[in-house]
């Protein structure tokens, strides 16, 4: 299985294998001028950053701002399809696409705990960069601490991100209506069956990748067609079963979702079958639904599947006017039941 | 997904259910034993298949629900203990003892680990061999083999720092201890199948024959359930009383005979304590005296601290899990339900496993829709 992806050979400074983080490199003294020198600015050269100010000075940008935080705190740091980097660059960046703006600066704060290999800070801060660079982002401004070993689990993250709307439609869970069909971008569970099987050494015949991915394009295809989009909500933790009770409580409606619609890959249906999880709350870095008004959801759909990262959308419910606020699901044996919140934590299945 | 779709096909399942309705002629109440058996039949809201003369009650295979007060208290004191590393199954980590949970023991900082097996505390006990790693070993004859597994490897590669808190229930007796009960309306019984996957199924025939019931071995998926049903009423419907394997897939008669030969050779069968329900004779394992230095309650002097805990059918709380757990109410019927208990908030353990029949009416409520 593989743990950690092979060693960068554009890494821009080598760093010999055995160096790590000392207590020193958060100090504010010589050790961190040189890790910021010699390890994180070389990942991230930018005019905003270069200002090397307590704060960053930012161009003016035509229209009304979004702002959103994200922490990343995810065991392993490296994943079957991602890494802590990736995802806190992804995150923040599809937090943003998911009230419709173009993502345009992130902030990075790096806690890192003693002890963590240098390399493999480098390693995912070019990785970051990598994700930065694909979604069009600048990272302009940073903090690092350093916590004693046994304090972190050798890297979190946290990143803010500024983005711009370039657009009138207002995008927001008061805005669904009943009517509305909710579309689903992929197949569910991927990342959270991913990082647990990676987390507990469980082997699988087909090995299951994160779907950690930036979702700003197919946002953007959306908005750029002039879908009257009503909402949009990545399905991070909690997965789409609470991304669902979510809206429903926000928006004042009932939601009727069907099983047969809603994809997930033999890989995650096996996994979870054997630990006793439901795929309907397992985490996802790359899937969001879309609520569109009824008479555009053909035409939503045809545009999000032109898009890789969505291209196997599908419709799988719709809104109700009833003001209930449930989540009603249809399973495949057309047995009707409601979706809630988890109490806790998923946890397997004990016989 | 092969060998999960062909059991969950709609047209199958509506063909069963037609088959169950042409031969139901009064009604009939049947008990599904097993937790996780509940937890399909609610979840995919088998009931809607069935007609109204069926009546499906939950029986008492949850092994958390079933797991007494006083063990959790135990598991708690040692759990609260510096040198030792605790570990369990993740959904014993919520059930209230008379204080606190296990969950709350590990906030105030203990090392309290959730595991998915007993094999990997033996590994964590080899690892950290200062300290002691006690192995909440509950369940029924489905987890005991690797429970037994894991105490008769610690002795063979001799790693003292390991021990079990057994807590070990066995089906066949609930399953008299349901039929002898005054109270109960339970007319015919479908069986859990893991646990006769194990154990074959020899021991329910003098059960059916001696108490006029019938029981059926039967699977965990909607098919498996829907043909489990329509065996058992079969037989009612003609007046017999046998045992009728729907699992064939999985179950024969004998079981699994290694994992019964490694049970043999480490536990005895003891009387045990449900929660709820009270104490029911051979209705448990215990570790046998070759054991006994694995056995965490001998080796920390357990016992002494926590006598028996509570048998009454009612929690002090409120909590009627026994009631639940033999069939004599639904989680609806407690006026604690969905209002003062809730998963978030349980009063009992029914209310806190997904095997659990109040859990599982909470999560998925098919009749509020």
């Amino acid at each position: 299985m593989r743990h950690e992806p092979p060693v960068m050979s554009n890494c821009p400074v080598p760093f010999a294998a055995t160096d790590c983080i000392r207590l020193g490199h958060g100090s504010g003294g010589k050790l961190s001028h040189q890790l910021l020198r010699d390890l994180v600015y070389p990942h991230f050269d930018n005019p905003w950053l270069a200002q090397a100010h307590d704060s960053t000075r930012l161009p003016p940008v035509g229209g009304p701002l979004l702002f959103t935080t994200d922490s990343f705190v995810v065991r392993p740091l490296f994943f079957p399809g991602g890494d802590i980097g990736k995802l806190a660059v992804y995150g923040t960046v599809n937090d943003l696409a998911m009230g419709g703006a173009r993502p345009l600066f992130l902030s990075c704060s790096l806690i890192l705990e003693e002890g963590l290999p240098l390399p493999t800070l480098s390693r995912i801060l070019a990785s970051m960069r990598q994700a930065a660079d694909e979604t069009g982002v600048q990272l302009v401004t940073g903090d690092t601490k350093v916590v004693e070993r046994g304090k972190g689990d050798g890297l979190y993250i946290n990143t803010s991100g500024i983005g711009v709307l370039e657009h009138s439609v207002d995008i927001c869970p008061q805005r669904i209506q009943g009517g509305d069909l909710i579309l689903l971008s992929g197949d569910i569970g991927r990342h959270g069956m991913a990082v647990m099987a990676t987390r507990e050494g469980l082997e699988f015949d087909n090995p299951l990748d994160s779907d950690c991915a930036p979702l700003h394009n197919p946002v953007k295809a959306l908005l750029d067609a002039n879908i009257p989009v009503h909402c949009l909500r990545d399905l991070t933790r909690g997965g789409l079963a609470t991304a669902l009770v979510e809206l429903a409580e926000t928006a004042g409606l009932s939601l009727s979702v069907r099983e047969e619609d809603i994809a997930v890959s033999g890989g995650v249906q096996g996994a979870c079958e054997l630990l006793g999880l439901d795929p309907l709350f397992v985490a996802n870095e790359g899937r969001f639904i879309a609520l569109v008004p009824g008479d555009h959801g053909q035409r939503a759909l045809g545009i999000l599947r032109q898009q890789p990262v969505s291209a196997d959308s599908r419709i799988i419910g719709r809104v109700l006017e009833e003001r209930k606020c449930r989540v009603i699901y249809t399973t495949r044996l057309g047995t009707e039941r409601l979706l809630d919140r988890l109490a806790g934590e998923q946890l397997p299945r004990i016989c | 997904m092969k060998y999960l779709d062909e059991y969950r096909q709609r047209s199958s399942i509506e063909r069963l259910a037609a088959d169950i309705a042409a031969i139901t002629t009064r009604p009939w109440t049947l008990m599904e034993v097993c937790g996780g058996q509940t937890h399909s039949i609610v979840k995919y809201g088998l009931e809607q298949f069935l007609p109204p003369a069926i009546e499906l009650v939950h029986g008492p295979g949850c092994p958390v629900c079933v797991t007494s007060l006083a063990i959790i208290d135990r598991a708690i004191a040692l759990a609260s203990r510096p040198e030792v590393i605790f570990c369990s199954f993740g959904d014993m980590l919520r059930v209230p003892g008379t204080e606190r949970d296990l969950l709350a023991v590990k906030a105030s900082g203990a090392d309290v680990r959730a595991l998915y097996s007993p094999l990997d505390a033996l590994k964590l006990a080899t690892e950290n061999p200062h300290r002691e790693v006690v192995f909440f070993a509950i369940g029924f004859e489905t987890t005991a083999p690797a429970n037994a597994m894991a105490v008769f490897q610690a002795r063979e590669k001799g790693v003292n720092n390991f021990s079990l808190l057994v807590s070990h229930f066995l089906v066949p007796p609930a399953i008299e201890a349901v039929c002898q009960s005054p109270e109960t309306r339970v007319q015919g019984f479908l069986a859990a199948g893991h646990v006769c996957a194990i154990m074959g199924y020899r021991q329910y025939v003098p059960l059916a024959a001696k108490y006029r019931v019938p029981i059926v071995i039967t699977g965990f998926e909607p098919l498996d359930i829907l043909e489990g049903v329509l065996l058992c009423v079969r037989q009612l419907e003609q007046g017999r009383y046998q045992v009728d394997n729907q699992y064939i897939r999985v179950v024969d008669r004998d079981g699994n005979r290694l994992a019964q030969k490694m049970l043999d050779e480490v536990f005895a069968v003891t009387a045990q304590t449900w929660r709820g329900v009270g104490n029911i004779d051979h209705s448990g394992f215990r570790l046998k005296p070759a054991f006994a230095p694995f056995d965490a309650e001998l080796k920390f002097g357990l016992r002494e601290h926590f006598p028996a805990g509570s048998t009454s059918p009612v929690d002090s709380n409120g909590c009627i899990s026994g009631q639940i757990m033999q069939g004599l109410k639904k989680p609806r019927d407690c006026d604690h339900f969905g209002k003062r208990c809730r998963p978030e908030s349980p009063l009992g353990a029914p209310m806190v496993s997904s095997e659990g029949a109040c859990a599982a009416y909470y999560r998925y409520r098919a009749e509020e829709v």
